[in-house]
């Protein structure tokens, strides 16, 4: 099985830094994440805390929210399964539901879109000892970019940099884990809300 | 409150703008009483620098009151604190490594993209510096709103004035750092390139740290005036073949460590099109890197290159072969002015550095137009500028 930061059939380097997508996609499909799409986005942070703490609070999806750009909500609606509202251009939203396919406590989550979402998607977040840096976050996504009129307008906002969003979310995190706030250069309460919505 | 604002090219104004107000539970809002006009400020003022926009708040060089706390500052309201120039969390693993500069967690997340371009990592945010590090209003205002308020501002104790420690700011560790980067031993000789507040301050850092002679290279004759009171010889590269002097001034060994304080002279970002541009519009791209490769070619074999200067972009006919054969070692960087504050607190209350000699104009905030203006146009006379928001207007 593929490992997403030692990829052993070709040499050690990650996953994420495949030249060729389509084979990153078939190796990250080989038992680490149910195949969603033709679209991988991987990325690693370092985040120094310990392990365990940062899987608990990415475990509760509803913590999930003011680290990810562009999600409106995130409902748990038991322990596997959660709805999620994006948003899409225009005032609109997309909208699935996801089920965690594994799920190993401290170590990692995986999940995938259940049928009929509107972006199909699947992915997995690892966490990873790294002595006294503290832990080694490695997010990885693989989604489908969907067809017709829709999927161009929301290709545009998922095609946009994808890997820039991710690396975006996951400073996010590493900034709400480490510093326990979200960097703001807003100087009034008024400007914080325009900047966050 | 009044603040002064950034327009354009040589337009900077003072208006009056929302009070900030605490955001994050370690922020704090500070009430300043003296700030600067730094040599890097000029190069906003003289439009360099891309992603400004109008109405930003300019200043990284500022102290004050504590008036107000979030729920996680350590601060005190009516303590009096400095404030570092860079915004570090503490927390990261370059902040525990002292390296404050590199903080992860101080730029907000969308303006760490260009970073990452540029120098294939983010940086630490900057106060009132353009955009790109971080959009922070500076601290040339009545009050500010300072991030992680739990680890940068340093408390001053009551009853040292504003003069002797608001360069703990910047250009204090800048002078400091950039003389430690040169790996002082007792009996060296040091060249130091540029005598700007940065380059005053590394000759002074360099004597303290054991220098037996320091050269001190300009061609503003009072700045020159200013190096020699520390006890610097001095090359005015107008009057003088300065690489032939420094080879005949060292009995042709060369100085054992150079210290470039000239660079680009800013804080900031550049990209390659606005260097071109410079370098089209004023020589000054090509000319500036001269003082670099002037240090490298001058310093003698196995000496130590320190560049507290700073260069942005990338540069053109760069001596590496130099570098290579004659076993030189560079060390470089923007200042980890958290790490260096305190020790320098105590060198100034024990009287070991005196940093009021570099003050020549004291100016109300809502003159701080005037300031940029003779500071741009008279860098002789005009050594540094500091505003205070609560003095007086002159009379008319």
């Amino acid at each position: 099985m593929a490992d997403t930061m030692n990829r052993a059939s070709k040499d050690d380097a990650p996953l994420s830094t495949a030249n060729k997508e389509s084979q990153a996609i078939d190796e990250a499909t080989d038992g680490l994440i149910v195949q969603r799409g033709d679209k991988l986005v991987a990325r690693a942070v370092t985040i120094n805390r310990p392990r365990a703490e940062l899987y608990a609070f990415w475990r509760d999806f509803s913590n999930l929210p003011p680290i990810l750009d562009n999600v409106v909500r995130i409902d748990v609606l038991d322990r596997e399964r959660s709805h999620w509202v994006v948003k899409a251009p225009a005032g609109g939203t997309v909208e699935w539901d996801s089920r965690i396919t594994e799920d190993r406590e401290g170590e990692l989550i995986a999940w995938a879109s259940e049928d009929g979402a509107d972006i199909p998607n699947s992915g997995r977040i690892e966490f990873r000892d790294a002595g006294a840096r503290g832990t080694v976050v490695v997010a990885t996504i693989n989604y489908a970019q969907p067809g017709g009129t829709i999927g161009r307008v929301i290709s545009r906002i998922f095609q946009r940099e994808p890997k820039m969003q991710a690396q975006r979310d996951l400073r996010r995190f590493k900034q709400l884990m480490e510093t326990g706030e979200i960097a703001t250069s807003s100087r009034t309460q008024q400007q914080l809300e325009e900047e966050r919505n | 409150m009044r603040a002064l604002t950034w327009h354009g090219k040589h337009d900077v104004r003072v208006d009056s703008v929302p009070d900030p107000e605490i955001l994050n539970p370690r922020d704090a809002i500070i009430k300043i009483t003296s700030t600067a006009i730094c040599g890097s400020d000029l190069h906003l003022y003289d439009g360099y620098i891309p992603t400004m926009m109008a109405g930003d708040i300019l200043g990284h060089e500022f102290m004050g009151e504590v008036v107000e706390t979030g729920a996680r500052s350590t601060l005190k309201k009516g303590q009096r604190v400095v404030v570092p120039f860079t915004i570090a969390c503490g927390s990261c693993y370059h902040c525990g490594k002292h390296q404050y500069s590199g903080c992860e967690n101080g730029l907000p997340a969308d303006n760490q993209d260009i970073g990452q371009e540029l120098y294939g990592q983010p940086m630490a945010g900057l106060f009132g510096y353009s955009h790109l590090t971080g959009g922070y209003a500076g601290g040339q205002a009545e009050y500010v709103r300072v991030p992680f308020s739990d680890v940068g501002p340093i408390v001053i104790p009551d009853g040292i004035e504003d003069e002797k420690v608001l360069f703990l700011s910047d250009i204090l560790p800048t002078g400091w750092m950039a003389a430690e980067n040169a790996e002082i031993e007792p009996g060296d000789i040091v060249a130091v390139w540029g005598c700007g507040p940065v380059g005053l301050f590394a000759v002074q850092s360099a004597f303290l740290m054991g220098a037996e002679r320091v050269i001190a290279i300009d061609h503003f004759p009072r700045r020159l005036e200013l190096a020699r009171r520390f006890g610097a010889e001095t090359i005015n590269f107008e009057e003088t073949d300065t690489a032939a002097a420094l080879f005949e001034m060292t009995g042709g060994i060369g100085p054992d460590a150079v210290i470039d304080s000239v660079g680009l002279e800013a804080h900031g970002f550049f990209v390659d099109n606005v260097l071109d541009q410079i370098k089209k519009s004023t020589f000054l791209g090509t000319d500036r890197i001269h003082s670099i490769r002037q240090a490298i070619l001058a310093c003698r074999k196995g000496g130590r290159v320190s560049m507290p200067a700073v260069y942005g972009g990338f540069v053109d006919k760069f001596p590496l072969g130099a570098l290579m054969e004659k076993g030189l070692t560079l060390k470089t960087g923007q200042t980890h002015v958290q790490h260096y504050m305190p020790a320098l607190l105590n060198a100034i209350m024990e009287g070991k550095i005196d940093t009021t000699f570099l003050i020549s104009h004291t100016l109300p905030l809502e003159q701080a137009p005037q300031g940029y203006k003779m500071f741009h146009d008279n860098q002789n006379e005009v050594t540094k500028v500091v505003l205070k928001p609560g003095m007086a207007l002159a009379a008319e």
